[in-house]
C-alpha cells in the first residue's frame, strides 16, 4: 500500500504566553511513500517527525492537506478504520494483560462482519507471535519481559490485524546498544517477510541509514531531503542534511571560491569547476582526507585516535567552524606522517567535498569529474 | 471559516464528531456535576441566603425579612459563646501538643529498627476506629460511678491525688479529657505524615553531616527540621481546621446534650440549632456556620502568611 | 584513650536507644489500652464488673453473655446491617461517579475542561459543615428522612478522590491510549479494560478509605434519621449509651462497641500497608 501525503500541514496553537503565534509542526508535506518499502523519518527532536506519524495514523487531524493510502483518501478516517499498526517507543503494552491478551486486544475490538471466532483470533495471535519469535512467552506479563522482548510483543500486536501500513515511533530508543543492532535487523526481516509498507521515526541517523529503503530528513517541520540512504549521504541537499548524517560528522569550514578553486585559509585546496565565485561553507567528510606530504590543505595536528582498522586524526584549522577536525585515514597511511609532527597536509577526495551557500546553506553543485584522477 | 475550508470535504463529519466528543466529556462528568451541584454548590449559596433571612420558619418555610439579626442573635447567645470558648481552648491546646508529640514520636520511630513497623502500625490503629465507640471507652475510664471511681481516678488516688469526675465534674477536668481524647484521635494521621516525611529526607545529608562531625541535635535542628518543615506546616494548618470542626469527640465523651454539659463546640452548636432538642432554626445554624467558616478562613490565611516566612521549601 | 572514647560513645548511644524505646512503648500502650479495656470489660459479667470497685486488669471467668445481650436487648444487628448497606451502596456509587469524572478530566478533550476542573478543585475547600444545613432541609423537604437515599445521596461524590484518581489516570502513558485508539477501542472500553485494571491499587485504596469514612460517619446519619430502624452503628452506640441497657450495663455496652469496631480493625489488619500508604499519599497531596 503506497502512502501519499498531499500538502499536509499541522499547526498547534502557541503555548507561549508572550508569543501566541501558532507552532507549525508539519509544514506543507508533499511526498509519496512507495508500496512495500521501509521508510525512515529522520530528524532531531522537535522536527515534527512524530507529528507526521500521528497524522498518518489518524491520531491527529491535519490543519490542511490530505493523506492517501493507495488511492483512498483517509484524511477524515479515525485511526481504527485506517488499517494501521502502531508501535511506540515505550511499547505501550497493557501491563495488566499477558502477552497473549495484549496481542488479542486489537482483534477483540472487531465488530460486525469483521468479528472473529475465538479460535480464529487465537490462530492469528499465534501467527503474529511466531513471526516475531515470541510464541514461547505468551503467558508472561510485560513486566516479566526484557526490553527487546517487549518490543517484539508490541510489533506482534501491531501486526495481528494485518495492517495496510505499519508505523513505528522511535522503536529502538529504549533498547541498549547491542539489542538495538539486533532488533533493527529483526524489523528489517519482519518488514521483508510481510511486505507491509513500514514507516518508522528516529532521531538516530545510523539506525535510519542502516535499514531504510528510503529516508526522509526533516527539520523544523520541513522536509529537507528524501532519497535512498546512500544517495542522501553522498549528495546532501543542504548543510543541515550534510551535518546530520554521518559519524563522525562532516567537517565544516568557512571558505572562498576564487579563480575556480576552493580556498580555505591561504590554501587553494580543490578545483571546483562550475561553482560561482564568493564565500561558501565547505563540508568535508572525515573519509574525504588523503594524507600527503605535499598535500594542498594544511592543518595543525592535535592528536591521533586509533580506531582499529582506521585511525582518526584530530586536527585544528582556524577556518573550521568547530575546534576539532576529524579525518579518517587508513592505518597503512600512517607512514606518511611522523607521530610528533605539528603540521599535516592533506589532499581532498572531490566526491567527499560539498559546497554550501553562506546565506541559504543550500548545496552548490560543482563538476567533480574533471579531477577524478585524485 | 478559512480553517473549515482547508479541512476539505471531511469538515462536515469532523465538526460533528468534535461536537460529539465535546459532549461526551461532559456526559462522563454529568453524575459528578449533578451530585456536586445539588449537594454542594446550591447549598453553599443557600446557606448565605438562610443566614440573612430573619425569622425563618422551617415548618411553613416563610420568613419576615432580611438582615443581620441572625448573626447578632448567635453572637449574643450564651451557648454559642460557650461553644466558641470551648472550641478555641481545644484548638490552642491540642494543635501544638499533638503536632509536637507526633514529631517526637516520629523522630523516635525514625531512629530505631526493630519493632519499627509494628509500632507504626499500632500507632495508626485509632485512625480506623469509630470515634463514638472508643469515646465510650474513654468515658468509662474517666467517669466516676456509684460503684467505682474509674480506673484513672484510682491511679490518681494511688499516687496520692484527689479523685475528680472527669465527665460530670469541673470544667477543667472535662476539658482535659476532651483534649486528651482529641489528641488520641488525631495522632495517627500526624505520626504517619511525619514518619513518611522523615523517611523521604535524602540520607546523603545525614552522611555529609556525620562526616563534618555535626552533633545529633544540631543535625536535627539544621537539617531534619527544615527539610520536613513543609509537612509540619501542613499538619498545623489541617490541625487547626480539623480542631475547629471538633464535634463527635465531645459527643462521644459527654453525650448528645452538649449544651447541658457545657462542653459544646461551634459545630455542635450548628447542629443543635438545626436539629435536636432546641432545633428547627436553620437561619441561626447558617449564621453560626458562616461565622465558623470565617474564623477558619482567617486562621488559615494567618497561618499561610506566617508559614511563607518560616517554611523552607 | 581512643578505646574509652569509643566505649563512652557506645554507652551513650545505648542509653539514648533505651530511652527512645521506653517512650515509644509508652505511647503504644496508651494507644492500645482503650482497646484492651474494651475487650476486657466486654467479657466480664455484669455482676462481676459492678462489684469491682477497683477494676481488675484481667478476668478469670470470661463470659460471652454480654454479646448475647448486645444483640438481643438492643437492635444491634439492625444497626449493623444498616451500616453495611449504607457503606456498600455509598462506596459503590461513589466509585462509579468519580471514575467517570476522573476519566473525563484525565483523558477526554472537551471545551471547558480546564475551567470545570478548576471549579471542582475550588470545591475541595468548602467545609461540609457549611453545606450540611441546606442538605438537611433539602432531604427533609424531599421526604427522604429515614430512608437510605437520604443517607447515601449527599456523600457519593468526593472532589478529592476525583483529583487523586485523575492524577493516577494521567500516570498511564499517553501511548497506551493511542495504541487503544489505533486498535479501535472505544473510550468506555479503554476505561474499563485498561485504565481501571491498571489503576486498581488506587481504586482499592480509595474504596477502603471511603469504607472507613462511611462506617464511622455520625453527623449526617444523626441529622437525617430519628427512626431506630435506620440508625447506623455510630448512632446506635449513642442511642445505647443514652437509652439502652438501663445506662449502667457497661459490659454489654462494651460488647456492642467491640462488635462495631471489629470489622474495621479486621480490615485494617488485612490492608494496613495499603491504608497507610493511601492516607499518607492523600495527606501529601491534599
Amino acid at each position: 500500500m503506497k502512502v501519499v501525503l498531499r500538502n499536509l500541514t499541522k499547526k498547534f496553537p502557541g503555548r507561549d504566553k508572550k508569543n501566541k503565534a501558532d507552532v507549525i509542526a508539519v509544514n506543507d508535506f508533499d511526498f509519496e511513500i512507495p508500496d512495500g518499502k521501509l521508510i525512515g523519518l529522520l530528524g532531531p527532536s522537535g522536527c515534527g517527525k512524530s507529528t507526521t506519524l500521528n497524522l498518518i495514523s489518524g491520531l491527529e487531524k491535519p490543519t490542511s492537506g490530505q493523506v492517501f493510502f493507495g488511492e483512498e483518501d483517509v484524511t477524515g478516517l479515525p485511526p481504527e478504520h485506517r488499517g494501521i499498526g502502531l508501535v511506540f517507543q515505550n511499547y505501550a503494552l497493557y501491563p495488566h494483560l499477558t502477552v497473549r491478551q495484549n496481542i488479542l486486544f486489537p482483534l477483540e475490538n472487531l465488530k460486525g462482519k469483521d468479528k472473529l471466532s475465538k479460535a480464529e483470533m487465537l490462530e492469528k495471535a499465534m501467527d503474529a507471535a511466531r513471526l516475531v519469535q515470541i510464541d514461547e512467552l505468551m503467558e508472561r506479563r510485560p513486566g516479566e519481559l526484557s526490553g527487546g522482548q517487549q518490543q517484539r510483543v508490541a510489533i506482534a500486536r501491531a501486526l495481528v490485524k494485518r495492517p495496510r501500513v505499519l508505523l513505528l515511533d522511535e522503536p529502538l530508543s529504549n533498547l541498549d546498544a547491542r539489542l538495538r543492532l539486533q532488533t533493527r535487523e529483526e524489523i528489517k526481516r519482519i518488514q521483508k517477510e510481510t511486505g507491509i509498507t513500514t514507516i518508522f521515526v528516529t532521531h538516530d541517523q545510523e539506525e535510519a541509514m542502516s535499514i531504510s529503503d528510503m529516508i526522509v530528513v526533516m527539520k523544523d517541520g520541513m522536509v529537507q531531503q528524501i532519497g535512498r540512504p546512500q544517495e542522501v549521504y553522498d549528495s546532501p541537499a543542504n548543510l543541515f542534511v550534510a551535518k546530520f548524517l554521518g559519524t563522525p560528522p562532516v567537517n565544516v569550514f568557512e571558505g572562498q571560491v576564487k579563480d575556480g578553486w576552493l580556498t580555505i585559509g591561504k590554501d587553494a585546496v580543490l578545483p571546483v569547476k562550475g561553482a560561482a565565485e564568493g564565500p561558501v561553507y565547505a563540508g568535508i567528510r572525515p573519509e574525504g582526507f588523503l594524507l600527503r606530504k605535499g598535500g594542498a590543505f594544511g592543518c595543525e595536528l592535535s592528536g591521533v585516535e586509533v580506531m582499529g582498522r582506521d585511525i582518526s586524526m584530530v586536527c585544528a584549522n582556524s577556518a573550521s567552524l568547530s575546534p576539532a577536525i576529524r579525518a579518517i585515514i587508513g592505518s597503512e597511511n600512517m607512514a606518511e606522517v611522523s607521530m610528533d609532527a605539528r603540521q599535516v597536509r592533506f589532499d581532498l577526495k572531490p566526491g567527499k567535498v560539498f559546497l554550501f551557500d553562506r546565506r541559504t546553506e543550500e548545496r552548490i553543485e560543482f563538476d567533480a569529474s574533471a579531477i577524478s584522477r585524485l | 471559516m478559512d480553517k473549515r475550508k482547508m479541512e476539505g470535504k471531511h469538515s462536515g463529519a469532523g465538526s460533528w464528531k468534535t461536537r460529539f466528543n465535546s459532549m461526551k466529556g461532559w456526559l462522563y462528568l454529568l453524575p459528578a456535576i449533578l451530585f456536586l451541584g445539588f449537594f454542594m454548590v446550591y447549598p453553599l449559596i443557600d446557606v448565605f441566603v438562610y443566614s440573612f433571612e430573619e425569622g425563618y420558619n422551617s415548618a411553613s418555610q416563610t420568613y419576615f425579612g432580611t438582615g443581620t439579626y441572625n448573626y447578632s442573635y448567635v453572637l449574643h447567645d450564651p451557648y454559642f459563646l460557650q461553644a466558641l470558648k470551648n472550641t478555641f481552648l481545644l484548638v490552642i491546646i491540642t494543635v501544638p501538643l499533638s503536632t509536637g508529640i507526633a514529631l517526637l514520636i516520629s523522630v523516635g520511630l525514625d531512629s530505631i529498627k526493630p519493632l519499627r513497623n509494628l509500632l507504626q502500625t499500632i500507632y495508626f490503629l485509632p485512625y480506623v476506629t469509630n470515634t463514638l465507640a472508643v469515646g465510650l471507652v474513654f468515658m468509662i475510664l474517666f467517669k466516676k460511678t456509684a460503684y467505682s471511681d474509674g480506673l484513672v481516678n484510682l491511679l490518681i488516688q494511688w499516687f496520692g491525688g484527689e479523685s475528680v469526675d472527669f465527665i460530670d465534674g469541673p470544667y477543667w477536668a472535662k476539658m482535659f479529657v476532651l483534649c486528651l481524647y482529641t489528641i488520641w484521635v488525631v495522632m495517627p494521621f500526624k505520626i504517619l505524615i511525619l514518619t513518611s516525611a522523615l523517611a523521604s529526607v535524602n540520607q546523603d545529608y545525614y552522611k555529609a553531616a556525620r562526616v563534618d562531625g555535626t552533633s545529633k541535635f544540631r543535625t536535627f535542628m539544621r537539617i531534619t527540621l527544615p527539610m520536613i518543615s513543609p509537612m509540619i506546616f501542613y499538619l498545623v494548618i489541617t490541625g487547626f481546621i480539623g480542631a475547629f470542626k471538633a464535634y463527635s469527640d465531645a459527643v462521644a465523651l459527654f453525650g448528645t446534650n452538649l449544651n447541658a454539659a457545657g462542653m459544646n463546640t461551634i459545630v455542635g452548636y450548628v447542629y443543635d440549632m438545626l436539629y435536636g432538642d432546641s432545633g428547627g432554626y436553620p437561619s441561626y445554624a447558617s449564621a453560626a456556620a458562616i461565622i465558623l467558616f470565617a474564623i477558619v478562613l482567617t486562621i488559615t490565611c494567618v497561618n499561610l502568611l506566617i508559614g511563607r516566612k518560616n517554611v523552607h521549601y | 584513650m581512643n578505646r574509652t572514647r569509643k566505649n563512652d560513645y557506645k554507652r551513650q548511644r545505648r542509653t539514648a536507644g533505651a530511652i527512645t524505646y521506653f517512650f515509644l512503648i509508652i505511647w503504644a500502650v496508651i494507644v492500645l489500652f482503650p482497646f484492651y479495656w474494651m475487650i476486657l470489660t466486654s467479657v466480664k459479667s455484669y455482676g462481676a464488673y459492678n462489684s469491682e470497685s477497683i477494676p481488675k486488669f484481667f478476668t478469670l471467668s470470661p463470659t460471652l453473655q454480654n454479646y448475647v445481650d448486645a444483640f438481643t436487648t438492643v437492635p444491634l444487628a439492625r444497626y449493623f446491617v444498616n451500616t453495611v448497606i449504607f457503606t456498600l451502596l455509598t462506596t459503590a456509587v461513589m466509585i462509579v461517579v468519580i471514575t467517570l469524572a476522573a476519566f473525563a478530566f484525565a483523558r477526554l478533550e472537551f471545551r471547558g475542561r480546564n475551567g470545570a476542573f478548576l471549579l471542582f478543585l475550588s470545591l475541595m475547600m468548602i467545609p461540609n459543615e457549611l453545606v450540611i444545613i441546606t442538605n438537611f432541609v433539602t432531604i427533609t423537604n424531599l421526604d427522604m428522612r429515614n430512608t437510605f437515599q437520604g443517607l447515601i445521596l449527599p456523600s457519593v461524590t468526593s472532589v478529592f478522590y476525583i483529583y487523586l484518581l485523575k492524577e493516577n489516570f494521567e500516570q498511564v502513558p499517553d501511548s497506551l491510549y493511542k495504541a487503544a485508539k489505533v486498535d479501535g477501542t472505544s473510550d468506555m472500553k479503554y476505561l474499563l479494560k485498561v485504565l481501571v485494571p491498571i489503576s486498581r491499587p488506587t481504586l482499592i485504596t480509595v474504596t477502603i478509605l471511603k469504607v472507613i469514612e462511611c462506617w464511622n460517619s455520625y453527623v449526617w446519619p444523626r441529622l437525617i434519621t430519628d427512626d431506630e430502624a435506620y440508625y447506623l452503628v455510630s448512632n446506635g452506640i449513642q442511642e445505647i449509651r443514652e437509652n439502652g441497657f438501663g445506662r449502667e450495663n457497661i459490659p454489654a455496652m462494651m460488647a456492642a462497641v467491640v462488635v462495631i469496631s471489629l470489622p474495621l480493625i479486621v480490615l485494617f489488619l488485612i490492608f494496613h500497608k495499603k491504608i497507610m500508604a493511601g492516607v499518607s499519599r492523600g495527606g501529601t497531596k491534599g
